[in-house]
């Protein structure tokens, strides 16, 4: 996997199987501070705390499919290559919350990707899922909440292709914005 | 700058079609593996040309979705039709090009793309 938008679409997948009704991402961009911090959190199932202990295990998975279960350990590998940090928590019947920080500039780290995308795939797929999505850049910050959409939408659901295509236009816009866009005390000088 | 505005044209212009899609036991299923195995495999951009082939041309008996690894990540990014009365077919080794061929010529023409299937591509 070589960029953390795919690593992000991997771990939020793990909620969607947690039978979760509303997933948060979190993406904290903080050049200043050389971080990027990552937080996945979910009101699934949750895990009890042996499940949590094998998690970041390669050889551990809860399918039956195949034996390994790499998505956890290659974004806690990640994190840790970049001198940065991994922390899961997880509680049975109330979710679980993954959080991980990279080093901003580090050599190792990897590109954050095309953040939009996932967050499209995520949506689409999972049309009775809400998602909240903060990303911030320096300081700049924006939110995307399904259930706003849900709000305006009615009985058309978010995974009707017209729709994604909005969320998708949408998305590329706002990230655009947090990058290139000035920020509020900038356009006050 | 997109606004909710936009959003809501979308319901007004959807709502006559919701219908169509709701009672339709009659509606094709486009299944994309979206496991570890898939998404490192590039499942991502596959799933995203798809729904983008679909609203393009405008087809609303088809929906697209996900699964999770069905165990031939060799095969990933792998897709599944599922059509009604039909036998399954899967697709394996997808490609973005692949799937708008996969959409102009199964999910519209109703020719399934053989040299994309997991039968011809089976290793020995």
């Amino acid at each position: 996997m070589q960029e953390l938008s795919l690593n992000i679409l991997d771990i939020a997948q793990n909620s969607v199987r947690a039978g979760a009704d509303l997933i948060r991402i979190l993406v904290d961009e903080q050049p200043a501070d050389d971080t990027l911090t990552i937080v996945v959190e979910d009101n699934g199932c949750g895990m009890a705390p042996e499940q949590l202990e094998q998690v970041t295990d390669p050889f551990f998975t809860s399918r039956t499919t195949r034996k390994v279960g790499l998505g956890v350990p290659l974004f806690k590998m990640g994190a840790q290559m970049t001198g940065g940090s991994f922390q899961i928590e997880s509680e049975p019947g109330k979710g679980t919350r993954v959080r991980a920080v990279f080093g901003y500039s580090h050599i190792d780290r990897m590109p954050l990707g095309d953040m939009c995308e996932t967050m499209c795939s995520l949506v689409g797929c999972n049309p009775a899922i809400d998602f909240l999505y903060f990303h911030t850049y320096n300081g700049k910050g924006f939110c995307m909440d399904t259930r706003e959409f849900r709000a305006v939408l009615g009985d058309v659901p978010l995974d009707t292709p017209d729709v994604i295509m909005f969320i998708r236009d949408y998305l590329r816009e706002n990230i655009a914005l947090l990058y290139g866009g000035a920020s509020e005390d900038e356009k006050l000088s | 700058m997109k606004s909710l505005a936009e959003l809501q044209a979308i319901r007004d212009k959807m709502k006559n079609k919701v219908g169509l899609r709701e009672d339709s036991e009659g509606a094709t299923r486009v299944v994309v593996g979206m496991a570890t195995c898939g998404i490192a495999a590039g499942a991502r951009p596959v799933l995203a040309q798809f729904t983008e082939e679909i609203s393009k041309r405008g087809l609303t008996n088809v929906t697209v979705t996900q699964t999770g690894c069905i165990g031939i990540c060799q095969y990933e990014p792998v897709v599944e039709v599922f059509e009604p009365g039909k036998e399954k077919v899967t697709y394996v080794k997808m490609t973005p090009e692949k799937a708008v061929r996969v959409v102009n010529d199964h999910l519209v023409n109703s020719n399934v793309v053989r040299e994309y299937t997991i039968g011809a591509n089976a290793e020995e």
